[in-house]
């Protein structure tokens, strides 16, 4: 199991009295694209909200059950830290508006008061944006504000400021639900070519992009895993009722 | 790679450490609200030892019998305030209806507002300066065509002046609560063929009735406690007024214009006053501002 | 029918004609004192009128050089006790939206911000002067510091509330630790607003006398210890106003223009700054 990058065991998330998340068992491995799709409601944001702790920020919110980044326990370990390994996009681009370009990208050394050489952090900026092919399209504007870039464009300069932390993981919150179609093909195009080097868990309610994107698929159904497997294989057999109908639009 | 960051436990007590200081700065206002309540208290105490309750009602102020009441101020304030409101209300109203419903938005209502807003942050000193050169001649000149004693200075000049300063006060929370007044409803009263007269008299007004009375009311807790211009042309008479002509004291004024030299029994009985003031102008604003919180949320709700 | 169309019309303009007569009636009052102020005062204000100090009645020359500088030290006091505390309390109740002492603090706002400044003076005088046997600069600026409290407080806090969540959980998921995330991430995007309340205060406070009758006192003399009386510009004009000397009255217009512009200058650069520095999310 050399590969594995997150383990999840019989995982269980609650709100409230409300059981969101219902004994979950989930192995991702190394430098692919897992996409967990289903119907809204069904529990897919909160798992990956499990993953880096943001989940536990909301009042009345608790867990059960073990998750493991690489050899570290998740819910052993400092929140504090355990987010500084794990990148996470939101659906709503964020950059900071009081950073520039190049201050936002840097955001996760300069807000936890990492210090390296001026040098070092122009290479950080330079490889991220590249990274999040973004580079040419702002080289010349480094010190301008992120907030005069397109949704397009700050959706990937959100992801360059994930990417320049080197996560082990990076958690993507349906990241192109905010974007035009245009955009949107750009960013899908961007997590192929990430996948050589990073491990990517994508949440999304829009089936064409799971299929598009993802080596693995997840379909959660009302806090339920109902079925894991290779991407190829869900959509052309899937093995469990549930999963066929929501895939030929019955609901959701 | 975390080398040079402080360490979970070290992050931990500074996150304490931050959480306690909000708190704590959130504790002091309240603490903050309490003491000033004690220490007037406390310091009122001989008088209100000695006086009690009928300090509200005795009208006598009188320094050398050591003799306190407070009812000449307690008219004062009420007549001055009264009477500034009756003023101002239709002047206020008609400005939150002007800015609310007439004319929203141009060149006119930006003017309009500007001159409102203005008009609010012009010092209640220069507004008794003003009063001085101004309402005082004015006053004394109406006075002396009535044939009464032609002081100037007095319940009406202070109401004048009192009635402008809360002018921009009361129509800004006018607007906000004439605003308040769902679209639709005006919509569907246009619809049936209303002019804008009835729509108003008949859909706004009634819809935004409690919102404008917790403005007139928090107008009033503004004017009972406002001190400087009202101080400078009352005319500072520890007498019970006999009309609105006659030179007073309101509860402010008094302590503004006797404080300084006050000492034990008067400087007490001044605290006391100033207790009172206290506590008055804290329930009005309680109560005006429940109204229109009230008011706004139900609004709020309604819109989604 | 038609009769009665033509009274309800009537009606109506007659309606509006009011309105618009009482709405522009009350701002002619905010003409007719700028014009008082103008006539009267610029014809006083000169270089030796800015510096000088004040001179007793009979000699000539006097001015208000130590009430600015005392005006502009009380402005500094007050803003340095009332700032940190403010926008402290401001974020607590940014973050406590429900909850019992947070709705209380904010009810303690509302009422500390109606409390009478008279009120306000007499408390400074029985907490400050009354133990250091003396008027103070330094009693003055607690008193006007509690009447900014609730102003920075309110504008902080709206200010916050406006900034959205998705920003604050942007830092959060990239470790910053909680009060790293509201001080270096949330607190500088609302920065504007939180300045802009700040120099509205000011602004609040600059023209405000009562609670310095009997804190900061007045002070004829050129005064830079916070531990002594100290002059100030509406004080010196109330002092100017209530005199029977004709000569001090147009000092008094000349303070009082001089006053003015100082509220206007707090309000136009506030106002500049909420347009201008306003943060897009």
């Amino acid at each position: 199991m050399e590969n594995t990058v997150l383990r999840i065991e019989s995982f269980s998330a609650y709100f409230g009295d409300n059981k969101i998340l219902k004994e979950i068992n989930l192995t991702i491995t190394k430098n692919i694209v897992t996409a967990i799709m289903g119907p809204s409601g069904c529990g897919k944001t909160t798992l990956i909200r499990c993953v880096n702790r943001m989940h536990e920020l909301i009042p009345g919110t608790k867990v059960s059950g073990e998750m493991f980044l690489g050899s570290h326990n998740i819910y052993s370990m400092e929140p504090i830290l355990l987010r500084r390994m794990v990148g996470m996009v939101f659906q709503k681009p964020n950059p900071f508006p009081t950073m520039s370009i190049y201050n936002n990208v840097i955001a996760g050394y300069k807000l936890n008061g990492i210090r390296r050489p001026r040098d070092e952090f122009d290479n950080i900026v330079e490889q991220s944006l590249k990274k999040a092919a973004l580079w040419n399209e702002v080289k010349d504007s480094l010190h301008r504000k992120g907030t005069f870039l397109s949704g397009g464009q700050q959706q990937r300069l959100c992801i360059a400021r994930a990417l320049a932390m080197n996560p082990e993981i990076l958690l993507l919150d349906e990241p192109t639900s905010a974007l035009d179609p245009k955009s949107t093909a750009q960013i899908e195009e961007l997590f192929v070519e990430l996948k050589q080097n990073v491990t990517m868990l994508l949440v999304t309610h829009n089936i064409a992009q799971a299929a598009r994107v993802s080596d693995f698929t997840a379909f959660l159904y009302l806090g339920e895993l109902v079925e894991f497997g290779p991407t190829e294989k869900m959509f052309t057999v899937p093995k469990d009722k549930r999963t066929e109908e929501y895939l030929t639009g019955k609901f959701g | 790679m975390m080398s040079n960051c402080k360490s979970p436990a070290g992050i931990d007590r500074s996150e304490k450490r931050f959480t306690w200081i909000l708190t704590a700065s959130g504790a002091f206002i309240v603490v903050l609200l309490i003491a000033i309540f004690f220490t007037l208290f406390i310091t009122a105490l001989p008088a209100i030892k000695k006086f009690g309750l009928t300090f509200l009602i005795s009208k006598s102020w009188n320094a050398t019998a050591e003799s306190f009441g407070s009812l000449p101020f307690l008219v004062g304030t009420l007549l001055t305030s009264f009477l500034a409101l009756i003023i101002a209300i239709p002047f206020s109203i008609s400005i939150s209806m002007f800015l609310g419903e007439y004319c929203k938005e141009g060149a006119i209502s930006n003017f309009l507002r500007s001159a409102i807003e203005v008009l609010a942050g012009i010092p209640s000193v220069i507004y008794g300066l003003w009063g001085i050169f101004l309402l005082v001649p004015l006053v004394r000149s109406l006075e002396m065509q009535l044939g009464i004693v032609p002081y100037g200075v007095g319940i009406l000049t202070s109401s004048l002046i009192l009635a402008i300063m809360v002018i921009p006060f009361s129509a800004s929370l006018g607007r906000e609560v004439i605003s308040l007044v769902p679209g639709d409803l005006k919509e569907a009263a246009y619809s049936l063929g209303a002019t804008r007269f009835e729509v108003m008299k008949n859909i706004v007004i009634p819809y935004a009735r409690s919102g404008i009375i917790a403005g007139i009311l928090l107008a009033f807790g503004r004017a009972i406690g406002e001190t400087m211009a009202v101080t400078m042309l009352i005319g500072n008479s520890s007498f019970l007024p006999t009309s609105i002509f006659s030179p007073a004291n309101t509860m402010a004024s008094v302590i503004a214009n006797q404080f300084s030299e006050a000492t034990g029994i008067v400087a007490s009985s001044l605290i006391y006053i100033a207790l009172v003031l206290f506590l008055v102008t804290t329930i009005v604003n309680i109560i005006g501002n429940y109204v229109i919180h009230k008011i706004s949320i139900e609004a709020s709700k309604e819109v989604t | 029918m038609e009769k009665q169309i033509n009274i309800r019309l009537f009606k109506d303009t007659l309606f509006k004609g009011l309105v618009c007569l009482f709405a522009f009636a009350s701002a002619l009052p905010l003409f007719l004192i700028l014009y008082y102020i103008t006539k009267n005062g610029i014809a006083v204000i000169n270089w030796d009128f800015l510096f000088n100090l004040p001179r007793p009645i009979g000699e000539s020359g006097g001015g208000i050089g130590s009430a600015i500088v005392g005006t502009i030290m009380l402005i500094i006091l007050s803003g340095v006790i009332s700032i940190p505390f403010g926008i402290a309390t401001g974020i607590y109740l940014s973050e406590q939206k429900k909850g019992k002492l947070s709705s209380i603090v904010r009810l303690c706002v509302i009422v500390l911000q109606g409390t009478p400044s008279i009120v306000i003076g007499i408390i400074a005088y029985i907490w400050v002067v009354l133990p250091l046997k003396t008027f103070s600069a330094m009693s003055g600026g607690i008193a006007l510091s509690i009447m900014m409290l609730p102003v920075i407080i309110k504008t902080t806090e709206e200010t916050l509330k406006l900034i959205p969540y998705h920003l604050k959980e942007a830092s959060l998921a990239l470790g910053v630790p909680y009060y790293k995330t509201m001080l270096k991430v949330i607190l500088p995007a609302g920065l504007s607003g939180i300045v802009t309340g700040i120099l509205l205060s000011i602004a609040r406070i600059t023209g405000e006398t009562a609670p310095l009758l009997f804190t900061a006192f007045g002070n004829q003399f050129m005064n830079l210890n916070i531990l002594k009386p100290i002059d100030s510009l509406p004080y010196r004009i109330f002092y100017y106003a209530m005199s029977p000397y004709p000569e001090w009255h147009t000092f008094a217009w000349g303070a009082s223009f001089i006053l003015v512009v100082f509220t206007l200058v707090f309000n136009l650069i506030a106002r500049g700054i909420s347009a201008k520095w306003k943060t897009q999310f």
